[in-house]
């Protein structure tokens, strides 16, 4: 291909495809086809830019112009406007929220992108993912010929040095995973990736394989040498069709130019990697329930010790590591260890990506260093809450954390800081919660899930986290007795004393953050029959000022079950016996007469 | 294809991805301008586009980045391209057919000469 004018870069991660990435691209090809644009434009499509609020999203160089919001009918005018003419199309531009300037590169001069440091997340939004020439062309496959020439005992020195931690959320030191793994006796080992990401609210590990998943095979090329297996196997659900696609692809190219399979540039060394598909069971997250599903066996977790280090898939010794994790490794190998213990904090180095979604403004996949605070990745990087409202606490590790209030904004983000706080680092799910979300229904929420996905092997997690559901559901229905809270504190507590794996472990963890921080708010719903947050249905009425209707019968017609009467300019009124609580009418109402009320 | 036996081998993939990839940095050396107004177009600027893109490829020369603009005004020496390369001051050559290409490239983007049979204008607009 002969230089190009102008390279257009397409993001394709999950959320921009979502959003209607596939009916731009077409109708930029055709626009550029019907300008004559074919041999001097080349499109490229990337992984995940992180923006995924203002996707879907595209990067024009050499100008290295954003645009953003796209719609099919935007194509046109950009490419008879900007390449064709040059002439920047302003209104598709990214606003600045600190100047309410638009920006042309908001990578220079927009907070979501400056405040970032990207490690794991580097190549995301920047290569195809589906040819390996660009990885390497940002020093893939670098670190492998590096390591090979290493001995395995320097390679985990190095990984020592780097204070590198598990990303999967407990925070293991990865180097002793390594070594323990390396010095069990065995000839065969196995290295897995543990890709079966589930918390709800959490799409790093897809973004990541989707972006850049030879970064990921690198890495575990390197943990095969490192404690010398050779054979890999990635555990990835089958709900990520698209990562599956490109791992595959990925795994092909690397066997197609030596660098995986046989005898590895000629350093004698031998790896090979399989993809095992989940279907989607949370608690084969748990590492030895993941090695169970491996086996094609029900997805349970298995007694530790043995630990998988020990006996793992096939009873045989096994290192298994999580996917952003292995992202990291590649880099700490080039840049050396130094590089990155300089990035982060005294017991946790490096940077985290955070899925940051909720009530925030800019949601989307973030990179920061950690030590952050989480009023810099929230107000800072986030934007801040929408619509005005205010800031109530911010949910971190999915169905195993808890909430964080206003009161600790300024805490700065690691692992040992979120555990004092009552919550945990998780695989990176925060979720932005504002002053119109109810914590009962949180915990409740999260309870669910956990009810849901739990093995059934353990009794206190199988009947404990139902029977905690059970008064949880209670509460929100204005049920709620007296020496409820005090139940739901002691019976959390044994659940986690008593389970097995980490889900049965963690899954109470929502409601006693949330009675922690929160109390005030089921004691309301408890001893009031009050949701402060006018949130649970039960609890909730919808009135209308009679000094504010006009009588314009708007909500009367939008009512799916007419519980709302009165005639024609005269104030209308709401038969709580038979309203649903649906909202409607409060969305149609121009004169803001219709309210929430909880007694 | 084959198969990468050693460090050098890695080292060509990238170089050659390198090259690939460069357009996506916005960091050049210089840029060469063309402009794409309506008179421009007609005057045959977008050959001389694609041929000013042929020649940069031919001579191997990937710092320098080609962007198009509007008119600049000088609608009568169509098609014009301003060349601008650091640390000099830019050049606007008017009446630049695919013919002119390949000497404005080699004399004054890879010799840094200004090539004045074809300069309609020195310095800033």
């Amino acid at each position: 291909m002969p230089v190009a004018t102008n390279t257009i870069l397409m993001c394709a991660g999950g959320g921009c495809i979502s959003s209607g990435e596939e009916s731009c691209l077409s109708a930029l090809e055709k626009a550029i086809d019907k300008y004559n644009l074919n041999n001097i434009v080349q499109i490229v499509e990337t992984g995940c830019m992180g923006m995924c609020d203002a996707g879907p999203l595209m990067v024009i160089y050499p100008e290295g112009v954003h645009y953003q919001q796209l719609v099919a009918e935007d194509m046109e005018k950009i490419v008879s406007e900007h390449l064709l003419k040059g002439r920047i199309v302003e209104d598709k531009l990214l606003e600045n929220p600190e100047t309410e300037v638009r920006t042309q590169n908001p990578y220079d001069d927009h907070p979501f992108f400056t405040r970032q440091v990207k490690i794991a997340t580097r190549n995301m939004g920047v290569i195809d993912p589906l040819k390996i020439d660009e990885y390497i062309a940002h020093d893939g496959y670098f670190a492998l010929q590096k390591a090979l020439e290493m001995t395995p005992e320097e390679v985990i020195q190095i990984l020592k040095k780097s204070g590198l931690r598990g990303r999967g959320g407990a925070g293991f030191p990865t180097w002793l995973k390594w070594d323990l793994t390396k010095k069990v006796e065995g000839e065969e080992k196995y290295v897995l990736c543990n890709a079966d990401e589930g918390d709800p609210g959490a799409f790093m590990d897809r973004s990541i394989l989707e972006g850049d998943p030879h970064s990921v095979l690198e890495a575990m090329a390197i943990a095969g040498y490192a404690i010398g297996a050779n054979k890999g196997y990635i555990y990835i659900r089958a709900e990520y069709p698209l990562a599956i696609e490109r791992l595959k692809e990925g795994i092909k190219q690397a066997k197609e130019l030596g660098l995986f399979g046989e005898n590895i540039m000629d350093s004698g060394f031998s790896f090979d990697i399989e993809i095992r598909m989940g279907a989607g069971a949370f608690v084969c997250g748990e590492e030895t329930a993941l090695i169970e599903s491996i086996e094609g066996k029900r997805g349970q977790p298995r007694v530790k010790p043995p630990f998988p280090a020990q006996k793992g898939v096939w009873d045989k010794p096994t290192l298994n590591n999580n996917v952003e994790t292995y992202a990291n490794i590649p880099p700490i190998i080039t840049k050396g260890a130094d590089w990155f213990s300089s990035i982060g904090t005294e017991t946790s180095k490096g940077t985290k990506v955070f899925c940051l979604t909720g009530k925030v403004k800019n949601t989307g996949l973030v990179e920061v260093p950690m030590g952050i605070t989480l009023k810099e990745v929230v107000f800072d990087i986030g934007g801040g809450i929408p619509d005005g409202k205010q800031y109530k606490a911010v949910q971190t590790g999915g169905p195993s954390g808890g909430c964080i209030p206003a009161d600790h904004l300024d805490t700065p983000i690691d692992y040992e800081t979120l555990q004092d706080l009552g919550t945990m680092m998780g695989s990176g799910g925060m979720i932005v919660m504002d002053e119109d979300t109810c914590m009962v229904d949180v915990a409740k929420y999260f309870l669910d899930f956990s009810v849901e996905e739990s093995c059934g092997k353990c009794v206190p997690c199988r009947e404990g986290n139902r029977v905690m559901f059970d008064i949880l559901e209670r509460i929100t229905e204005g049920e709620g007795q007296e020496g409820d809270i005090e139940t739901l504190e002691t019976l959390g507590k044994s659940i986690m004393d008593t389970s097995l794996c980490g889900l049965g472990q963690s899954s109470p963890q929502p409601v006693i953050s949330t009675i922690h921080y929160f109390r005030e708010e089921y004691e309301a719903h408890i001893k009031e029959g009050r949701c402060p947050a006018k949130v649970c249905k039960p609890l909730v009425r919808y009135v209308v000022d009679k000094e504010k209707c006009v009588g314009c019968t708007a909500c009367a017609r939008v009512c799916p079950v007419n519980a709302i009467e009165g005639d024609v300019k005269k104030p209308h009124e709401i038969d709580p016996e038979i309203c649903t609580r649906c909202g409607s009418c409060i969305e149609v109402c121009r004169f803001d007469a219709i309210s929430r009320v909880s007694p | 294809m084959a198969k990468v036996k050693s460090l050098d081998e890695l080292m060509k993939i990238k170089e050659n991805a390198v090259k690939n990839i460069q357009m996506r940095d916005s960091d050049k050396r210089g840029k060469i301008v063309v402009a794409m107004g309506t008179c421009g177009i007609a005057a045959g600027a977008k050959e001389t586009l694609q041929a000013i893109v042929g020649e940069l490829d031919k001579q191997n020369i990937d710092d320098v980045s080609v962007v198009q603009s509007g008119c600049m005004g000088l609608c009568d020496v169509e098609p014009t391209i301003e060349v601008v390369m650091e640390g000099q001051d830019p050049i606007i050559y008017g009446h630049v057919s695919p013919e002119q290409v390949e000497r404005i490239v080699e004399q004054h983007v890879q010799n840094g000469k200004v090539v004045s049979d074809l300069m309609v204008r020195k310095g800033e607009i």
